[in-house]
């Protein structure tokens, strides 16, 4: 579409003056002209996606959240009705419980040690690829439902904790079928798997300039108070990062849940996590108008915790000029 | 150096600690229930696990294990075709509302897709294609997946512009450099976008659960699954030998591919 110039077969000087148009730093190429028309081309397929399979869908949830509605039914509009019913629902309220207590201490739990290894990894250590790898691997793994299979099997009656424990003389039952440790078993696997968070911060802090640690050094900052002083604030951005990244996922947590507790969230609704709840509500009893109200509180209560954390983040995450 | 070898002798401690699961499972998938059952007894080693998960669901393992390959090379082709046509647009051609749009782009990566799943159940049950693989794939030949796209984006714009200008010199469209210029180049972030592809498609457990529903069109996740709740929490080895199973591709994949893996997060982690 670009006329070739004039001296495009010697190249060389001629080369630079529709080089400079091409580039957008000179006069604009007219907007909305045949190049929009050729971009628009490559984003179709996107477009399609993002109105048709986000946005409508988006918008279609919101309006659902106000009615009562059944597969194959017509939409009612009941206004607040499905928002004042969730006030109401012992199993609304408890399966938020349930998520808030997964995210906020499986999360932080989660990053403490991803920073700690990477931290450990980050000093030129010796086989630094073996541990990395050793330590990534149950988070490609750890969304599976195998590894939501081994998790239940590990805390049964007569899994590999119990065993363990039975060794050292402590003797517990399954911890899966407890309503007071079942949650902890799943708090458990989203720990271990800490390897993703732990090579963005691995890379994180191969960008930190040597010179800064050591010219601390040479000020006869202790390593303690050079990791505090200037590893971290000098990490804060890769720190928010991971925290924002688990946080979501965390709240959107549902495979290890279902699995282990075969689809109902129990026992004593103790594994209900909220989007378990909702796919219960949706695809089981088909009431899909509450779920759309449900679905959207989860969405609005993510966008709230993201938000606060940017606000937040003006305070503790140190950008550098 | 005795310091050294103190973090060393942790490192391999804790890491064994964390692939000690694993490796638990694996050796019992080799068990007969008998002797899982009774710990301290002499071990045989035996493949019945194998053979008898195999065949123990009216369909047959096998069958689960075609099917995911068949989704998940639908689900990468899909992705690679819809995300490298995206951000090649994004990270390289000029068009009305781009800023927006990209916006829209980086939001729709944050974006729950619980709050779009139902009225998506619905559009797909009114096209008639619940049951089928359609609305497994369809979504990922339009780019739903924005990570890629974003991933993407980020390598093509660590890319030199002159190779662009100077294939207009040489006369080629912006398809042309798309294809024969731009993309062959890209070469790293197609295999990150490709391996993370096969993982996530391999592993996803929500969406076949939602649209598949007869047995012999399911997925690994859901053989799995079904397995577990039939005959699995009484044949303990046979449900072992099955998860190992469907988790030694994944595996596979992270060994050869560790190193795009590795860069993958950690790039696209830090812009």
């Amino acid at each position: 579409m670009q006329q070739p110039g004039p001296g495009e077969q010697d190249g060389g000087i001629h080369v630079s003056v529709p080089v400079a148009a091409l580039r957008g730093g000179g006069p604009k190429p007219h907007p909305g002209g045949r190049r929009s028309a050729v971009a628009y081309i490559f984003l179709l397929p996107w477009l399609v996606g993002v109105v048709g399979i986000t946005a409508l869908p988006m918008l279609a949830s919101l309006y659902l959240s106000f009615t009562s509605y059944r597969l194959g039914g017509t939409p009612v509009w009941v206004g607040l009705g499905n928002y004042q019913r969730m006030l109401a629902d012992p199993n609304f309220q408890a399966s938020a419980l349930v998520t808030v207590k997964y995210v906020f201490i499986s999360v932080p739990l989660q990053l403490a040690f991803a920073l700690a290894i990477a931290v450990m990894l980050n000093r030129g250590v010796r086989g630094l690829a073996l541990y990395r790898s050793v330590y990534y691997l149950p988070s490609l793994l750890g969304g599976s439902v195998a590894v939501a299979v081994l998790w239940r099997q590990l805390f049964a009656s007569n899994g590999l904790i119990p065993e363990l424990a039975g060794r050292v003389g402590i003797h517990m039952g399954s911890w899966i079928s407890d309503p007071d440790r079942a949650l902890t078993t799943l708090i458990i696997l989203n720990v271990w798997t800490f390897g993703s968070p732990m090579v963005i911060f691995l890379a994180g802090l191969r960008q930190i300039p040597a010179e800064l640690l050591e010219a601390a050094a040479v000020d006869g900052a202790s390593r303690w108070r050079r990791f505090w002083a200037v590893t971290m604030p000098l990490l804060t951005p890769v720190l928010f990062f991971n925290l924002i990244l688990q946080l979501i996922g965390a709240f959107q947590a549902f495979t290890q849940a279902y699995i282990v507790s075969s689809g109902s969230g129990g026992p004593a609704g103790s594994t209900l996590f909220y989007t378990l709840y909702l796919f219960q509500v949706g695809f089981q009893s088909f009431e899909m108008g509450y779920a759309s109200a449900l679905a959207w509180i989860l969405f609005v209560v993510i966008a709230i915790f993201t938000g606060i954390n940017f606000i937040a983040a003006r305070h503790w995450v140190h950008y550098e000029s | 150096m005795r310091k050294t070898g103190w973090k060393h002798a942790l490192l391999i401690v804790f890491g064994l600690v964390m692939i000690y699961p694993l490796v638990w499972m694996l050796t019992r998938s080799f068990m007969s229930n008998i002797d899982i059952l009774n710990p301290g007894a002499q071990v045989r080693f035996t493949l019945e696990n194998y053979i008898d998960g195999w065949g123990s669901l009216r369909v047959p393992f096998g069958r689960f294990i075609l099917n995911s390959v068949m989704v998940a090379g639908a689900c990468i082709l899909g992705n690679l075709i819809s995300c490298t046509l995206a951000a090649y647009a994004f990270a390289r051609l000029s068009f009305r509302w781009r800023g927006p749009l990209f916006a829209l782009m980086l939001s729709t990566i944050m974006l729950p897709f619980h709050v779009t799943i139902i009225p998506q159940y619905i559009l797909f049950y009114q096209l008639g294609l619940v049951g089928t693989y359609a609305p497994l794939i369809l979504p990922k030949f339009l780019a739903v997946e924005a990570f890629f796209v974003f991933l993407m984006v980020q390598f093509m714009r660590g890319l030199p512009r002159t190779l662009d200008d100077a294939a207009a010199l040489d006369g080629c469209g912006p398809l042309r450099t798309f294809w024969s210029v731009i993309l062959p180049l890209c070469m790293p972030a197609v295999g990150v976008t490709a391996v993370f592809s096969f993982i996530w498609t391999w592993n996803d457990f929500f969406t076949p659960l939602l649209y598949l529903n007869s047995p012999e069109m399911y997925t690994v996740p859901m053989g799995l699954s079904t397995f577990q709740d039939s005959t699995g929490l009484s044949n303990y080895g046979a449900l072992f030998a099955m998860s190992v199973l469907t988790l030694v591709p994944v595996f596979f994949v992270f060994l050869f591919a560790q190193r795009a893996l590795v860069q993958g997060i950690a790039t696209t982690g830090l812009k």
